[in-house]
């Protein structure tokens, strides 16, 4: 139901972002981004996890300050230093974990994020506005209620409700819809609308195509921290923005593909009808089927938040699998621990070394040894044979070309060497079956590369790759087998070469298996 | 609860920081010793006459030094006791209950095998006393590993039941015929050797056997790396194949064991005989003293000698300055404060 973009004069932008640059170490987040914001519209801001769409919009909000360019409102550019500055100037931010308090009630949450808040509370006028502005925009709630004891979806209303009263007219919501039930995502929608017909503007950022293209008036795509295009929603559509999300990039690093799979042999992993508890926000695992063999590298797509993180955690062990079997190696290995399932022959390259895999207060080696102390330890335990710890890591550090020093802490290395340690580390073991999620972020060209041929290397010795990836043009390259996960199944299953990146552009956010989830 | 871990672990532990570690401490004792001062001045009394009174009774006699050592004892064994979990993340301020249930395993063990010669009697004492320890640690620890309840919490809830208990086995079964609120006093055999004449007895080596094991097991083995490594960051450990669950339970187990022997030491070593409130809050004071060691063995073995002082010579401010024993309560807040505020107090002499 496309929402008809309201008919006006052409207005002035009511906000204007000029050139916006900001880089983070080793990631230029945002690259010259312009855009503009009218007042009654819905502004989808599209693109991939790492488009650059939420730094975008904490530089809007204060929350960041962009290495250059410039902010107008209504022409004239002003300097916005903090999130209370933006407010000042009528912006307002709904992150995607909330910011509530959740011991104190509604109204008390509001107050405290009013502009001008007196000495002495006065609740009741403040419960009359709440009254009164939920009213208008159908967002319901008891403002004498805990936020504790909110739902998700009022807790959203509550958001809402904060920067209505604190009279914002430029509302930012940052994938408002992914903690909403589909009933939810409706309901907020229409408040949206109304809003817009109040004179209200709206950023919407997402990676939803099917909501874009159901509410919003314009879309600016954002694609590696670049401008990728913006469109009316009359010139919009799913392929074209599909194409302009994942346009198809030259791939760095030809890989020659050797096709060793033999589906014949026995499967190192197999996941049968696996599923995990949902926990929080995040859907768990539903009904997985999945099968990685010898030889074989399984591209596992998906934005990120639909379930990888819970898929590689199944297999390691850290969740537990409470419905279906996982066997591994052939043997039934649904109840093994951590330790069981590693010293089985499982590496485990998790997405974010620092907190996953290290401890950041012990030296490099001492890491290096903590996923196989056993194996390192010499008499019963009392003493540990650093040396060789020292000599295996050496070696692949030099198969890999990886260099970084052995005799620091961990947190003193950069997000690079972190990831080159924990992938030295892992390869160490020489493991039959890897799990690696986002192996090459933070890596710099020549380390991907070594990264991957390493990946590559180990399939090519028959281990089996289980690779976690968000970048598709990597998994494209890498894999033999892809399959694409959307809020925890599985929506897809192919060779590279049986699909392209728009299909599964399309499976990943969601806009073809909307019919599948009905039924 | 990860980041006390941490402060710990990067603690200085090493040989060569051995004499920096001690000029440290006395140099913030001694700061502790002048705000103390400055609170005798306005309470009227010579804080140097005070001074010299609290050294000529504690060092500066042999009778006084052996006394210094003697309280000292459990103050080491208490504060080990929280040292260990501490390295894994735990917070065990169950220390006083842990020593309680302790001393009642080892006297009941005293009083059941009386017969046995000391040789046997001894270490069966001392081993019950480190299960009773462990099992009154494994509540705590068991529901952490589950991820139900803080061990915070639960190890220092348990701190006031274990006393009642205590309390119901001496008055119900254990007192001796005389006397209802004491056990009778144990058999030679139960009590732990004395060396020199002095009061001194076999607990200290048990403490100073303790506390290197404990360096030695952190520094070399599997077992301290992986601890380490939980106490560093508990969920990598755990991604990396640690047994998280199993370390947290048995680390808490150890902990609490180390607290029963403590009580098992006091009991046969110093009173030979158990009451209600025989502890004196040894079980508070060593978690205060591994604080103030930041859990690091050596360090443990300079506070509780420091604590043991100011605590034996206030027993005689009382008596010759006239001053109420609380007073000892503010010199020793004093050097909490001080200790604690470390980090950043001495950071302009750190390299």
């Amino acid at each position: 139901m496309p929402g008809t973009p309201a008919s006006r004069p052409i207005p002035k932008p009511i906000v204007s972002m000029r050139g916006i640059t900001k880089s983070f170490p080793g990631v230029l987040a945002n690259d010259h981004l312009d855009l503009d914001i009218y007042a009654s519209e819905i502004h989808a801001l599209l693109g991939e996890n790492g488009a650059g769409k939420s730094t975008l919009m904490k530089i809007l909000y204060g929350f960041y300050r962009c290495d250059s360019g410039d902010i107008l409102f209504d022409g004239l550019p002003l300097a916005i230093r903090s999130p209370h500055d933006a407010r000042l100037h009528q912006v307002g931010m709904v992150f995607q974990d909330f910011s509530l308090i959740p011991a104190l009630s509604v109204a008390e949450n509001i107050a405290l994020f009013l502009p001008h808040l007196p000495s002495v509370l006065n609740l009741k006028a403040i419960n009359q506005r709440i009254l009164e502005i939920s009213k208008r925009y159908d967002l319901q709630v008891n403002p004498r209620a805990m936020v504790s004891q909110l739902s998700i979806g009022e807790q959203q209303k509550v958001e809402i409700l904060k920067l209505l009263l604190a009279e914002a007219h430029l509302l930012i919501l940052d994938e408002p819809t992914r903690v909403l039930a589909p009933h939810e995502v409706e309901a907020l929608f229409k408040v949206l609308d109304s809003l817009r017909q109040d004179g209200y503007a709206i950023i919407l950022i997402t990676h939803k195509m099917k909501e874009v293209l159901e509410c919003a008036d314009r879309i600016t795509v954002l694609r590696g921290g670049h401008l990728a295009g913006t469109l009316l929603r009359s010139e919009a559509s799913e392929d074209k923005l599909v194409a302009l999300m994942f346009e198809k990039k030259m791939a760095s690093l030809q890989i020659n593909r050797t096709p060793l799979i033999s589906e014949s042999q026995a499967p190192l992993l197999e996941l049968s009808a696996a599923g995990t508890r949902a926990e929080g926000l995040v859907p768990g695992l539903k009904d997985i089927h999945l099968k990685v063999h010898p030889g074989e590298i399984v591209g596992v797509a998906g934005v990120s938040g639909n379930g990888q993180k819970e898929l590689g955690d199944l297999v390691l062990g850290m969740i537990k699998c409470v419905r279906g079997r996982k066997f591994l190696f052939g043997r039934d290995s649904t109840h093994l621990s951590i330790q069981q399932v590693r010293k089985s022959g499982v590496g485990f390259i998790p997405e974010n070394p620092l907190s996953m895999a290290i401890s950041p207060f012990m030296t490099v080696l001492q890491n290096m040894a903590l996923t196989r102390t056993w194996s390192y330890a010499r008499a019963g335990g009392l003493r540990m044979d650093w040396k060789a710890v020292k000599g295996e890591a050496e070696r692949t550090m030099q198969a890999l070309e990886f260099s970084f020093p052995l005799y620091v802490p961990a947190r003193s290395l950069s997000g690079g060497n972190l990831q080159r340690m924990v992938i030295v580390r892992e390869m160490t073991a020489q493991p039959r079956l890897i799990i690696a999620s986002y192996l090459t972020r933070g890596l710099d060209v020549q380390s991907t590369i070594a990264a991957r041929q390493a990946l590559v290397q180990a399939r090519d010795n028959g281990a089996g790759v289980l690779f976690i990836s968000e970048d598709l043009e990597e998994l494209f390259s890498l894999s033999d087998r892809l399959i694409v996960l959307y809020e925890g199944t599985i929506v897809g299953s192919f060779k590279p070469d049986e699909t392209n990146i728009f299909e599964v552009g399309h499976l990943m956010t969601g806009s073809v298996v909307q019919n599948d989830k009905i039924s | 609860m990860t980041k006390l871990a941490e402060t710990v672990n990067r603690f200085p532990s090493g040989g060569q920081k051995v004499l920096q570690t001690v000029v440290r401490y006395l140099l913030m004792i001694l700061l502790a010793l002048f705000m103390f001062g400055l609170i005798l001045l306005i309470a009227g009394k010579d804080p140097l006459a005070s001074y010299k009174d609290i050294f000529s009774s504690t060092l500066g006699s042999t009778r006084g030094f052996s006394e210094v050592i003697v309280s000292m004892i459990p103050m080491l064994i208490t504060a080990l006791a929280v040292a260990l979990p501490f390295r894994v993340g735990l917070i065990n301020i169950g220390g006083e209950g842990q020593l309680f249930i302790g001393a009642a395993f080892a006297t009941f063990g005293a009083l059941t095998f009386s017969n046995l010669p000391a040789w046997l009697l001894l270490p069966l004492m001392a081993l019950l006393g480190m299960l009773g320890g462990a099992l009154w640690a494994f509540i705590p620890g068991y529901l952490k590993a589950i991820g139900l309840v803080n061990e915070t919490i639960t190890s220092l809830l348990l701190n006031s039941v274990a006393p009642k208990i205590i309390g119901f086995l001496i008055l119900g079964f254990w007192h001796s015929p005389r006397d209802t609120v004491k056990t009778p006093s144990f058999v030679d055999a139960a009590r732990l050797p004395t060396f020199f004449g002095t009061r001194i007895h076999l607990g200290l080596v048990f403490g100073l056997i303790l506390l290197i094991a404990f360096w030695l097991v952190m520094k070399y083995t599997r077992w301290g790396l992986e601890m380490r490594a939980i106490g560093s960051n508990p969920q990598a450990a755990k991604r990396n194949g640690i047994s998280l669950a199993k370390y947290l339970v048995i680390v808490m187990c150890l902990g609490g064991g180390i607290a029963g022997l403590a009580g098992m030491v006091q009991v046969s070593g110093f009173y030979g005989t158990l009451f209600p409130n025989f502890s004196m809050n040894m079980g508070f004071l060593g978690f205060m003293i591994c604080w103030l060691a930041g859990a690091d063995p050596l360090g443990i073995v300079l506070m509780a000698f420091v604590v043991s002082v100011i605590y034996s010579g206030g027993n005689l401010l009382q008596l010759t300055r006239g001053l109420p024993y609380a007073v000892i309560n503010i010199l020793l807040a004093f050097t909490l404060f001080i200790v604690l505020a470390r980090p950043t107090f001495f950071k302009g002499k750190k390299s």
